[in-house]
């Protein structure tokens, strides 16, 4: 094996594990490299120098507590530079749905409303999101590793050959922070009614459980199984979001299948249900608090939201659901989310 | 052996029994309703234990998920209904949330086979196994007796991954013991013969070891073998038995298409190719009447059986040609077979590949900047 490859991949998981990786074991690590080879150690490390120059991804992570709705704000502009980010350089993916539904995402992970430790992603009693429409894992992945999951530099393995962020969340790869493999859609909401009903009914503890839904997955019949089970057994420890940009592949939800009104139906369920305008940090909030208040019921918050908010050439437009930006549509985009003057 | 003096139960009550043992030792057992708990049995584990049953009603996906979601959370759920509905219709969510999800989900199919009876077609699962035996992770076991019911439930219950267990309806004799030898994964051979290597699952077992007894009178040596275990699937019993008996008959109450006949004939092709006979449902759907007589009208009996190892040892050779050692399906030298796990080189030089090409063309440098 090339000497360099194993320099390579010794000093890349360093690296990334500065934090829990003691100076002590750094410099034996490197004290015992450097005899070895050197030559080969001053040049990586001289190019690794000039990397992090050029490399956002060192960034501090955002803390789990209650940011202020302004805070917010510019998190999910954050947010939605990484899925632009990761998505052109993936060369396939959703941008829509991700980019619309950041300031949710912005709000459940940074806005205090979930209990979870990116230090300790298995923690016991932790509240736990399910995010059942998995073709919106761009965002899911960005919130993570601006969470510090995971460093932010693995965005950019999106949909590669053997990353942890695969095109739909597959558990099996171990990325932390994500609770299941979901992307057949209406599974994840039972899962997480499962999730629910352990919690609530069989451990008995306060943890909480949160899953996000498309507007277009609630044409799978599974999810009024799963809506149906959750009111049933009361489930006040549930909390599902509904992602109600009104836009599928085909077209306007209302057109290709019409599933409204929506909040009679989850009320008719015996949901408490809460309208809101799905890109009003405050609102979303306050919103969030609402449910964690709610006895004796599951809730469902129906955010109202717009595809592509953000980058103005995919508002509210279906045809971006699945695709993602070219180079030049990911320089505007960029610019128009502030990075690019 | 004495075939007249074994009594009669169904299988599912091995399961229903083998569930309560389980709910004894082992608190993290959890137990899912689709509606029909008395007739698979999971009424004794209800009334047993209330606090760790839930009634999801009728809706199978639902249930099938749920009980993902339950194993993510560090319990061991069950969930029980009719085959036709726990292994096809929710055959999706088999394939992600349990399979792909490896979540340790056990599902307990009753009323398998065409032994349903008068409920007709639309509840006799006949395709199961095929589907079942596809799907990567997991554990497929059609135990032959309602001991080795019991005994099947608990094994599942005790290790670790997606299992599934296959019941009938009716009452089958009652023919291992509690001391029979049962480890899933491994293939019994319940009688030593070297003319035709007689391979079953499920009450076909039975009418295998009749079918065996029957042959003998001819002067025909047949070994049979309880294939209890389909996936995994035991490729040294059964390739040994091709070697050793030259040709081979599989039996089972399922289509031969993609059963567990397809399984035998994939191993042993691939390791000891000798002829094979099959024994199941051929390409058709069941209908209504009354258990037993669907089993003689489909072929599902012993004469049927000896019929084939008739038919088989005629076309047996004298050597058989084409010896490999015995392989996996799926081991090494096919090719890869693996998708990598994280944190193997595979990523990390991924990872290194996507910065370096990092900003992709049109996006400069500065974009990179973070603003907050």
């Amino acid at each position: 094996m090339d000497p360099r490859a194993i320099l390579l991949i010794i000093h890349v998981y360093l690296c990334y594990n500065t934090r829990t990786t003691t100076l002590s074991v750094f410099i034996c690590v490197y004290g015992s490299l450097l005899f070895i080879c050197l030559p080969f150690v001053l040049i990586f490390t001289f190019l690794s120098f000039g990397q992090e120059k050029n490399d956002s991804s060192q960034h501090m992570p955002y803390t789990n507590e209650r940011h202020s709705a302004e805070k917010l704000k510019d998190i999910a502009t954050e947010i939605r530079r990484d899925i632009v980010r990761s998505l052109v350089v993936a060369k396939s993916g959703h941008s829509g749905g991700p980019l619309g539904s950041s300031d949710i995402f912005a709000t459940l992970y940074f806005g205090g409303v979930m209990n979870y430790d990116p230090k300790d992603p298995r923690k016991e009693g932790r509240d736990r999101f399910v995010l059942s429409a998995g073709h919106m894992c761009p965002v899911l992945y960005a919130t993570l590793a601006n969470a510090g999951f995971f460093p932010r530099s693995e965005l950019l393995t999106l949909r590669q050959f053997g990353s942890r962020l695969q095109g739909h969340p597959g558990r099996d790869m171990g990325l932390p922070g994500i609770e299941t493999s979901s992307g057949s859609l209406g599974q994840g909401l039972s899962i997480a009614v499962g999730m629910a009903i352990s919690d609530k009914l069989v451990d008995r503890n306060d943890a909480r459980v949160y899953s996000l839904t498309g507007d277009g997955e609630l044409q799978e019949g599974s999810i009024w199984e799963a809506v149906m089970a959750a009111g049933h057994f009361k489930l006040d420890n549930f909390c599902m979001i509904v992602d109600n940009n009104d836009c599928q592949i085909d077209g306007r939800v209302g057109d290709v299948m019409n599933v409204y009104p929506l909040k009679e139906k989850f009320e008719s369920f015996n949901f408490h249900t809460i309208e809101v305008d799905g890109h009003d940090h405050a609102a979303l909030l306050a919103a969030f608090d609402e449910a964690k208040s709610v006895k004796g019921k599951p809730t469902c918050i129906i955010a109202k939201t717009y595809m592509g908010q953000g980058v103005s050439f995919m508002e509210d437009d279906y045809t971006w659901h699945g695709k993602p930006p070219n180079d030049e549509q990911a320089e505007q985009a960029l610019k128009e989310l502030g990075v690019l003057s | 052996m004495n075939l007249e003096k074994y009594d009669k139960k169904p299988t599912r009550h091995g399961f229903g029994k083998g569930l309560v043992e389980l709910g004894e030792r082992d608190e993290r057992i959890v137990v899912l309703g689709g509606d029909i708990t008395g007739s698979v049995m999971t009424q004794w584990f209800k009334d047993k234990f209330p606090d760790r049953f839930f009634s999801i009603g009728v809706a199978e996906q639902n249930a099938t998920t749920i009980a993902a979601g339950l194993a993510l959370s560090g319990k061991i759920p069950f969930f029980a209904s009719y085959g036709a509905f726990c292994a096809l219709r929710n055959a999706d969510q088999l394939r992600i949330s349990v399979c792909y999800n490896e979540t340790n989900v056990k599902i307990g199919g009753g009323h398998s086979g065409i032994s349903v009876g008068p409920d007709g077609a639309t509840h006799q699962v006949l395709e199961d196994i095929a589907f079942l035996r596809a799907l990567p992770n997991m554990t497929l076991v059609v135990p032959c007796d309602y001991v080795e019911a019991r005994k099947a439930t608990v094994a599942l219950g005790e290790m670790v991954g997606p299992g599934y267990i296959r019941f009938a309806r009716s009452a089958t004799p009652v023919f291992t013991r509690d001391d029979t030898p049962f480890t899933l994964g491994k293939a019994e051979v319940f009688r030593q013969g070297g003319d035709v290597a007689i391979i079953a699952c499920g009450p076909l077992v039975w009418e295998a070891l009749t079918a065996a007894e029957e042959l003998s009178k001819e002067g025909v040596d047949a070994r049979v073998i309880n294939l209890h275990t389909v996936k995994p699937l035991d490729v040294e019993t059964v390739v040994t038995a091709a070697r050793d008996c030259g040709v081979i008959v599989t039996a089972e109450e399922h289509q031969i298409l993609g059963g567990m006949g397809s399984a035998v004939a994939q191993a042993v092709v691939k390791n000891a190719p000798v002829p094979i006979e099959f024994v199941g449902v051929t390409d058709t759907f069941g209908g209504s009447g009354d258990p037993d007589h669907l089993m003689d009208v489909f072929g599902l009996r012993s004469q049927y059986i000896i019929k084939s190892v008739r038919k088989v040892l005629k076309r047996k050779q004298k050597e058989i040609t084409g010896i490999q050692p015995i392989t996996q399906v799926g081991e090494e030298g096919e090719g890869p077979v693996n998708y990598p796990k994280p944190l193997e080189k595979f990523l990390l030089d991924e990872l290194h590949k996507a910065e370096e090409n990092y900003p992709p063309k049109g996006v400069p440098a500065e974009s990179l900047e973070p603003v907050t």
